[in-house]
């Protein structure tokens, strides 16, 4: 493998690694907190998507629609877990399956009726679609750094929440303890509402960013919600840590696998879940003893 | 009262062929099928408390099997050799699956079997095995010629619809006897309390495992008649929306009850057929009727009908 294709299959296996890890990080604190096991995740990534598509197209902006988008996924979040999610913390998890996967049945029909059912691209930005030489013939797409970078500071800005603030550190506690710090009289609900829409808002932001460099298409949301599942495994239910580590190791399982074994590649995943669940059946980092 | 409903019931599906069209005939031996595939859940979800959220990987191996069976695609193949064949290869399948994921409990569980279906999935999808996504075509139907007697004919559609009945009825009564057996009162002790049983001595690990086993195997039989009747194998039938849809039917009845599987896999398909039937966008009113059910009728619909007579809660 020459330099410039192994540094170019490196650059992609971070970008996928990394967007991965915005949607999982959602998934696992609201697991985490909450205890709700929440398939419905990866359609927030696929409306994120089909949100950056519509208000692209109406703004003529990307950065205006992902602002906006972003705003929009808060409050749709913070709506969403008080009409809806909140009456699920009382049931057990084969219904709050059941019941987030009607979820999903209802957002894909809603997304089909406005937007359609076909495949759409979003356009790059024109200052962000030069394209960075690489060796001699290979190139990289300058939008596809501006993907990793901004997800690296979000991701960066997520831990600094999470480790540095006030928030952050009763979002911690309410991971490794719901009970103590319901007892300790900090406001659960709110707290419920706030990660609920945190979460909703990193699984748009990933689909609003990721559609200019994938196409917009029906199911894009299961497809990932299932790696996500894997990503939690692996990392450990309720760990952010976990999450990061889990999500760049399949980032680069699956981008190499692509190269080495292409026919093989969507199986790859799985079996480093295999693996994984015999050396370590409850993950790489747990925080938590759900 | 109870038997004599059950008796009604089972009349009514043995005379259905002699009364409806080839329409009904085909959309309740569809139904039948996915009864069986709903009981071995049950016996997963309901009896032993394993909510799996992968069961499609079982029925969609074996429904494959049917396919790959045969050494050529206009080949004949036997009803008596392909089906073990396949009942073997899902519960193999199951066996490894469920000897990896029964190292995880709860919501753990639940990811991992639904990770470990999608790539069952994913084989199917991206290999050059029978058609890669696009699936194959079962261009002859397995034969049930035992010597020179051909005691039925599966591209029949009534004689399809009878063998479907003899295996529904076979399935349940099968796995009515494992429950009365002490290997079905160690999976009900594993799920009211899994410590105590392995404090009475128990090795619960093999006890869940042998029932995900043969729920895996029971699957199987499901799924080789569902490509039997469809006359095509695709990767959509180890699809995940398959794991979802049977889940669906044993709560939609009532877990734990395996006539509560029957009457979801019942209710569910006739919910699909009607909505299907009205709009395009059939998914909407779908999604809004599984979560209806799913808030207003924990006990399932089994479970609020016994409410209504008053009786004791369906758990049992």
């Amino acid at each position: 493998m020459d330099l410039p294709i192994f540094l170019i299959q490196v650059l992609n296996s971070v970008q996928y690694g990394l967007l991965l890890f915005l949607v999982a990080s959602g998934l696992t604190l609201i697991f985490g907190i909450m205890g709700v096991v929440n398939l419905a995740h990866g359609s927030f990534y696929m409306l994120g998507a089909y949100t950056a598509f519509t208000l692209s197209s109406l703004t003529g902006n990307l950065f205006t629609a992902i602002a906006l988008g972003v705003v929009l996924a808060v409050a749709f979040g913070y709506v969403l877990e008080w009409v809806f999610f909140s009456f699920l913390y009382r049931r057990d998890h084969l219904q709050q399956v059941l019941l987030t996967y009607g979820l999903i049945l209802v957002f894909e029909e809603i997304r089909s009726l406005t937007v359609g059912d076909d495949v759409h691209g979003v356009s790059v930005p024109a200052s962000l679609s030069a394209s960075l030489p690489l060796g001699s013939t290979m190139s990289y797409p300058i939008y596809n750094l501006f993907i990793s970078v901004a997800c690296l500071v979000v991701a960066t800005l997520l831990f600094l929440l999470l480790r540095k603030t006030r928030l952050g550190m009763m979002i911690r506690a309410g991971a490794s303890n719901r009970e103590m710090v319901r007892s300790l009289g900090i406001d659960i609900d709110f707290l419920f509402r706030v990660v609920f829409a945190l979460g909703v808002a990193l699984a748009a932001f990933a689909g609003m960013i990721a559609a200019p460099a994938s196409s917009v298409y029906p199911g894009m949301g299961n497809q990932v919600l299932i790696i996500c599942f894997v990503v939690v495994v692996i990392g450990g239910i309720g760990s952010v840590t976990g999450a990061l580590v889990a999500a760049l190791l399949i980032g680069f399982i699956d981008t190499f696998g692509k190269v080495f074994l292409p026919d093989y590649s969507g199986i790859l995943v799985y079996l480093l879940m295999a693996v994984i669940l015999v050396w370590r059946p409850e993950g790489l980092f747990r925080e938590n003893a759900v | 009262m109870r038997r004599v409903l059950l008796a009604i019931a089972l009349l009514a599906l043995a005379i259905l062929p002699l009364v409806a069209g080839k329409f009904y005939v085909d959309l309740f031996a569809k139904i039948m099928i996915m009864a069986v595939f709903a009981m071995s859940l049950d016996l997963l979800v309901g009896v032993t408390g394993l909510v799996s959220l992968g069961h499609a990987a079982f029925f969609g191996l074996a429904s494959y099997m049917v396919v790959l069976a045969a050494p050529d695609k206009y080949a004949a193949v036997s009803l008596w050799t392909s089906l073990p064949i396949a009942i073997a290869a899902s519960a193999l399948l199951a066996f490894v699956i469920g000897a990896l994921a029964l190292r995880t409990r709860g919501v753990y569980f639940i990811m991992v079997t639904l990770a470990f279906s999608q790539m069952v999935y994913f084989v199917f999808h991206d290999t050059k095995i029978a058609g890669g996504s696009d699936g194959a075509y079962i261009y002859v139907k397995p034969q049930a010629n035992v010597g020179a007697w051909s005691p039925f004919d599966l591209g029949n559609g009534t004689h399809f619809y009878y063998a479907m009945l003899a295996l529904l009825v076979l399935t349940f009564a099968l796995l009515r006897l494992l429950l009365a057996s002490r290997f079905g009162h160690a999976l009900r002790g594993i799920r009211s309390n899994e410590q105590r049983m392995r404090a009475l001595g128990f090795n619960t690990y093999a006890y869940k495992l042998a029932a995900f086993t043969v729920a895996g195997a029971i699957a199987g039989a499901a799924g080789y008649f569902a490509a039997v009747q469809f006359g095509v194998v695709n990767p959509e039938m180890a699809s995940w929306h398959q794991s979802a849809n049977v889940l669906l039917m044993v709560i939609l009845g009532g877990v734990g009850n395996l006539l509560g599987a029957v009457v979801g896999a019942f209710a569910l398909v006739l919910a699909q057929d009607f909505f299907s039937s009205l709009t395009k966008h059939w998914l909407l009113p779908m999604g809004a009727f599984v979560i209806i059910a799913v808030m207003l009728l924990p006990g399932g619909l089994i479970g609020a009908w016994q409410a209504l007579r008053g009786g004791r809660s369906g758990h049992g």
